[in-house]
């Protein structure tokens, strides 16, 4: 991975012009990373312009959105509003990190199955949103579902075929949780 | 979207440390908590910070904890997150679990510290009244050393407060509080999530047997003065009275008088006086009912007046 530093210079800063590039060491998707970053870039920047990780979208740019959710230590986070200057020892999922070997994760497959997803834009921040629920809740309820997506829009539909699949995605969890189980 | 300008990030590793690259730097410097208002200013409203100066790694500074007296100490990097689903808040003062999570959405409420909304002090913060109705104190580390200030006199006016340049919010105390304490926050909005209060009300009472014969009460209101403040012509409408829909409807009327709302884009001031009346006999009515146990996150929310 090529690793694209932009050299920061500080206007009327006497005597500190320069280079400001730090070291970040980070988990992303499971792998450890070690990274020069220019600290005031944004997370979302760092994953779609320097780690060519472009399934994590920019939407508002104002954390109104959701369509930049990714997990920063295990919960959801606007990663339009995260500096890479504040990441060292971050560990982060991306859209990219969700699905583990062939297999699709069965958020992705839920949305796949119940057309949780026209344009497709939100769908990567609704997975992930879905995917820090169902880690608390295994088993929210339709009020638990739109209270925790609230912060995700989606201009296309009217968001019954997404809470239809989050339903159906807390259920596969289940369902495999318990197969795991007797296995 | 725009991009931010170039800045340096630091990020100390003490209180001490981090007034110290301040002082050091000069002007031009902020401090970085959750970063939900700083990195919006910088995108949307042109802010041009030389440096910032992150203060996550401070380990103090987190962390929600309840002494042996029972006084609860919320440490200023406390997220809104960890305050709305905190154990020992949620079974004690549901109304400010329920005041942090009005907040954004769990994204926001995830990066979002409870220290920096006080901080950056806007009028309308939600967890503000359940604050002042708890009577809460705010820790501030300053050049003088250790300040504590109550909540209520803390803000001078929008994004104003009495820390001066330099200044960290270290802590927010809630002091002892009486387990018979009973509160409601409501947040009044034109949308259920996602939205700036039109008003805010919190209210903190305490009764005397089954007439409902009010002894002690609190009343808070948000987003309809430059600064959030108390009802103390509310409040004295209803102490030593029963409270019943009539003597709600007058304190109502009181808090509405005393609150000073402007006109803006979300409302009229005469709008937002009338929700006053409205919202404060709601939440007076609705802290006399109590809540029933500890409900989820979401349950909490529903209006039952």
């Amino acid at each position: 991975m090529q690793c694209v530093a932009v050299p920061a210079i500080f206007p009327g800063w006497p005597g500190e012009r320069g280079d400001i590039n730090k070291k970040i060491r980070i988990t992303l998707n499971g792998q450890e990373r070690i990274l020069e970053v220019v600290p005031y870039r944004l997370l979302l920047d760092l994953l779609r312009d320097e780690m060519g990780m472009t399934g994590t979208k920019e939407g508002c740019g104002t954390g109104d959105c959701g369509a930049c959710t990714v997990l920063l230590h295990g919960k959801p986070v606007n990663s339009c509003l995260v500096f890479s200057g504040e990441l060292d020892g971050a560990d982060i999922v991306t859209i990219e990190g969700l699905k583990i070997g062939p297999e699709l994760h069965p958020v992705q497959d839920a949305f796949r199955q119940d057309g949780g997803a026209q344009c497709g834009y939100c769908t990567p921040g609704m997975l992930m949103m879905t995917t820090a629920l169902l880690r608390e809740n295994e088993q929210p309820t339709e009020e638990e579902i739109r209270f925790a997506l609230s912060g995700n829009l989606c201009r296309c539909t009217g968001y019954a075929k997404i809470i239809q699949a989050v339903q159906r995605a807390a259920e596969m969890m289940r369902e495999k949780k318990i197969t795991e189980a007797k296995g | 979207m725009k991009r931010p300008e170039p800045f340096e990030i630091f990020q100390p590793a003490s209180i001490q440390e981090a007034r110290e690259l301040h002082i050091h730097h000069g002007p031009g410097g902020y401090f970085l908590a959750g970063g939900t208002d700083l990195a919006i200013a910088i995108k949307e409203k042109g802010l041009v910070p030389r440096y910032v100066v992150d203060l996550k790694r401070i380990g103090s500074l987190s962390g929600i904890r309840e002494n042996a007296d029972g006084s609860l100490v919320l440490g200023a990097l406390a997220t809104m997150r960890e305050v709305e689903i905190s154990r020992v808040i949620s079974r004690r003062f549901p109304f400010l679990s329920q005041s942090a999570g009005e907040v954004g959405s769990i994204q926001i409420r995830n990066r979002a510290t409870i220290g920096g909304n006080i901080a950056n002090a806007t009028p309308s913060a939600d967890v503000v009244p359940a604050l002042l109705v708890l009577e809460a104190q705010v820790t501030t580390s300053t050049q003088n050393g250790e300040k504590q200030v109550p909540l209520e006199s803390f803000f001078l006016g929008p994004g104003k407060t009495v820390m001066e340049r330099g200044d960290i919010l270290t802590e927010i105390i809630i002091p002892p509080a009486s387990a018979n304490l009973r509160g409601e926050y409501i947040k009044f909005s034109p949308r259920e999530m996602m939205d700036l209060a039109y008003v805010g009300v919190a209210v903190a009472l305490l009764t005397d047997g089954d007439e409902n014969v009010c002894r002690e009460v609190r009343i808070a209101l948000g987003a309809v003065s430059p600064v959030p403040m108390r009802a103390r012509k509310a409040e004295a409408v209803l102490v030593n009275r029963v409270i019943n829909e009539e003597s709600a409807e007058r304190a109502g009327e009181a808090a509405a008088s005393e609150c000073t709302p402007i006109s803006d884009v979300r409302a009229s001031a005469a709008y937002r006086r009338h929700m006053v009346r409205v919202n404060t006999k709601r939440a007076i009515l609705n802290a006399v009912c109590g809540r029933p146990g500890n409900l989820p996150w979401v349950a909490r929310r529903e209006r039952r007046y």
